[in-house]
């Protein structure tokens, strides 16, 4: 089974990030693998492990030729990488990363099986994985939190605001699966090592056939204003009197929880 | 504060970063409380992950790597918020283990150094006796031969891993000679009839490593346990030293830059006389120049390293100076941190009352602080 995860490489959330004059987030630091994609890549690796056989491709679309998240994910047990890397990309909107993306799982070729985050830890659209099954003619299959394949079909748990939906569909298909639906490994030592001989094929948007469909040419929306988020209100408080339990019972009542 | 060597450095530090963060710290406080650790469970993951055996042969699933990764292992299990967690592992990495891994027989080394590496297998260093620490020379538990066996008699006090130790690297007198002449290494099961664990040590500090006093009576293991050269276990155990002292300076380190970094935080935080403490100049001063004692300690440790993967005949001299300086700067360290923190840095629910009991130690294990000065005086002929 060939199966691939699109992996997005980031700016650490841990350091404080900058918006450039287009008001898109400043990627010229170093870059880490967005944790959403570890789940991922977890599960890609165990599908392959479980159906006795195949390999893990990753692609990424990232500036600077950047490899320190795609290391990660390749030290992890991925076999292989693409990455597409060009001055060209930069100002793409959602569709236009779908196209490169999309471009990358065709490059990667006799691919059963797409696997994304359900957003990225940066961007939060949400939209990518769906646009790519689109521009791929595949189906979509979204926020899995269980996943199984067997004899050519896929079956997933969708979680739903009141539990979860099976879904089911024929190989191939883009599926996104959520944080938790399995517990990323941790790169062994050897992984690590291992990682910095496999192949990673650099590509431009050129190479893909996608020169003037990406970046600020390509984009069909711009970011016209970035405001702060109102602060939050502050709760309630309510200073136990030996009746304060009476106010909670009132309170939950009134959202219907008990 | 870090140094990158390489991104495969970088990457392994992420690593065991992540890995601590998530896999020990969250259960640091209960296992202080509980006075030991689960030394199979984390030695286990460990191996998995396969950082017990950085530098050992592929053939025993090590990685066979250079030294230098033991830089990033030791700063990153310094941020371990205790120190007898990362004591009870750098004592399988690099305190029990280095001697069998040179010197061992291949049949020894698949026994005992393998399952060490895979993490199945928890080893503890016995050298300390009740009347012979730091002076090696005066040991005195002994092993008669008697055909293919040692016949092992006495005590090993102060053994880190003691309680929950598999086998011991053991230093053992096996002839007349006396001084440091006819010692021999020795890998010991725990489970040989006539060995018993006879006290769980209480401590000062490192509260979650389980420290022992063992005893031996006519507990008997083969000849064939002998590591290396029957006799050349005292010069076998001073090399063994020198790689326990460099992992100590490099978890050293990394505890330090924590301890630092956490400090300037809480200074930042802290107003008193309407601004923050961290506003004090005389406070701002202290910090950055411990800081930079920490920068030229961390670059020596790198040195010590590199000396290592070079086989340079320096380590003897440079691993003593750094474990000295660790030693006597982490006690600085912690000193500060607990008074610029004040009373709440003496409760003991702040990290600072565990780290200052933690950090006394280094100045102690491995060789004591005199004992450094006296091998640096004699090899730099400073001696009458």
């Amino acid at each position: 089974m060939h199966v691939v995860v699109c992996v997005k490489q980031i700016p650490d959330p841990a350091v404080p990030g900058a918006l450039d004059a287009y008001n898109t987030l400043q990627r010229e630091g170093k870059l880490i693998l967005d944790e959403s994609d570890s789940y991922g890549v977890e599960m890609a690796l165990q599908l392959v492990d479980a159906a006795g056989g195949g390999e893990v491709t990753l692609i990424s679309m990232a500036p600077n030729g950047e490899v320190s998240g795609l290391r990660t994910a390749l030290a992890m047990g991925a076999a292989k990488a693409i990455l597409v890397s060009d001055p060209a990309l930069a100002g793409s909107d959602a569709l236009g990363t779908a196209k490169v993306l999309a471009k990358c799982v065709e490059r990667a070729g006799g691919v059963d099986l797409v696997l994304a985050a359900t957003e990225s830890s940066d961007g939060y659209t949400g939209t990518v994985p769906a646009q790519m099954a689109e521009l791929l003619s595949m189906p979509a299959l979204t926020f899995a939190k269980h996943v199984e394949v067997a004899d050519g079909k896929i079956k997933i748990q969708r979680q739903t605001e009141a539990g979860y939906d099976v879904v089911e569909a024929s190989l191939p298909v883009v599926v996104t699966v959520t944080a938790g639906v399995v517990e990323p490994r941790y790169p062994s030592f050897k992984g690590i090592m291992a990682a910095k001989n496999k192949p990673v094929d650099a590509v431009t948007a050129a190479d893909l056939g996608l020169a003037d469909q990406v970046g600020w040419a390509g984009a069909r929306q711009e970011i016209t204003g970035v405001t702060q988020a109102p602060a939050r209100q502050a709760g309630e408080k309510i200073e136990d009197d030996g009746t304060g339990f009476e106010k909670i019972v009132g309170y939950l009542e009134k959202l219907k929880v008990i | 504060m870090t140094i990158a060597r390489s991104p495969e450095h970088e990457l392994f530090r992420a690593t065991v970063r992540d890995f601590v963060a998530r896999e020990v710290t969250p259960f640091v406080d209960e296992w202080e409380a509980n006075g030991i650790f689960p030394a199979h469970d984390v030695f286990a993951k460990l191996g998995a992950l396969g950082v017990l055996g950085l530098e050992y042969a592929p053939e025993l699933g090590g990685a066979g790597v250079d030294h230098t990764y033991k830089v990033v292992l030791g700063e990153e299990l310094g941020r371990i918020p205790c120190g007898g967690v990362s004591m009870a592992i750098t004592v399988q990495l690099d305190m029990a283990t280095p001697s069998l891994a040179r010197h061992g027989s291949p049949d020894l080394q698949a026994r005992y150094l393998a399952p060490a590496i895979r993490g199945e297998h928890v080893a503890a260093i016995a050298v300390t006796e009740p009347d012979a620490g730091s002076d090696v020379a005066g040991l005195r538990t002994r092993a008669r031969r008697d055909g293919d066996e040692w016949v092992v008699n006495g005590t090993k006090l102060y053994i880190t891993n003691g309680v929950q130790a598999d086998w011991l690297c053991l230093l053992v007198r096996t002839s007349n000679e006396g001084g440091y002449q006819g010692m021999s290494q020795i890998v010991f099961p725990t489970d040989t009839p006539g060995f018993s664990v006879s006290r769980k040590l209480d401590k000062l500090g490192n509260r979650s490593s389980d420290t022992a006093e063992l005893s031996f009576v006519d507990a008997r293991v083969p000849v064939a346990n002998t590591i290396g050269e029957i006799g050349r276990g005292f010069q076998q155990q001073m090399e063994q030293f020198e790689y326990e002292r460099l992992i100590a300076s490099y978890v050293a380190v990394g505890q330090m830059q924590c301890a630092l970094e956490r400090t300037r935080e809480y200074l930042r935080e802290r107003h008193a006389f309407g601004r923050p403490l961290l506003a004090n100049q005389h406070l701002q001063y202290l910090w950055a120049e411990l800081a930079a004692e920490l920068d030229l300690l961390r670059h020596y440790n790198w040195s010590c390293a590199d000396a290592i993967v070079a086989g340079n005949d320096e380590v003897r001299r440079m691993s003593a100076i750094a474990k000295l300086k660790a030693g006597r700067l982490i006690r600085e360290v912690a000193d500060f941190c607990i008074q610029v923190h004040g009373g709440i840095g003496y409760m003991e629910e702040t990290w600072t009352a565990r780290f200052y009991r933690d950090a006394r130690l280094l100045s102690i294990g491995g060789g004591a602080d005199e004992v450094m000065l006296q091998l640096l005086s004699r090899l730099d002929g400073a001696t009458a």
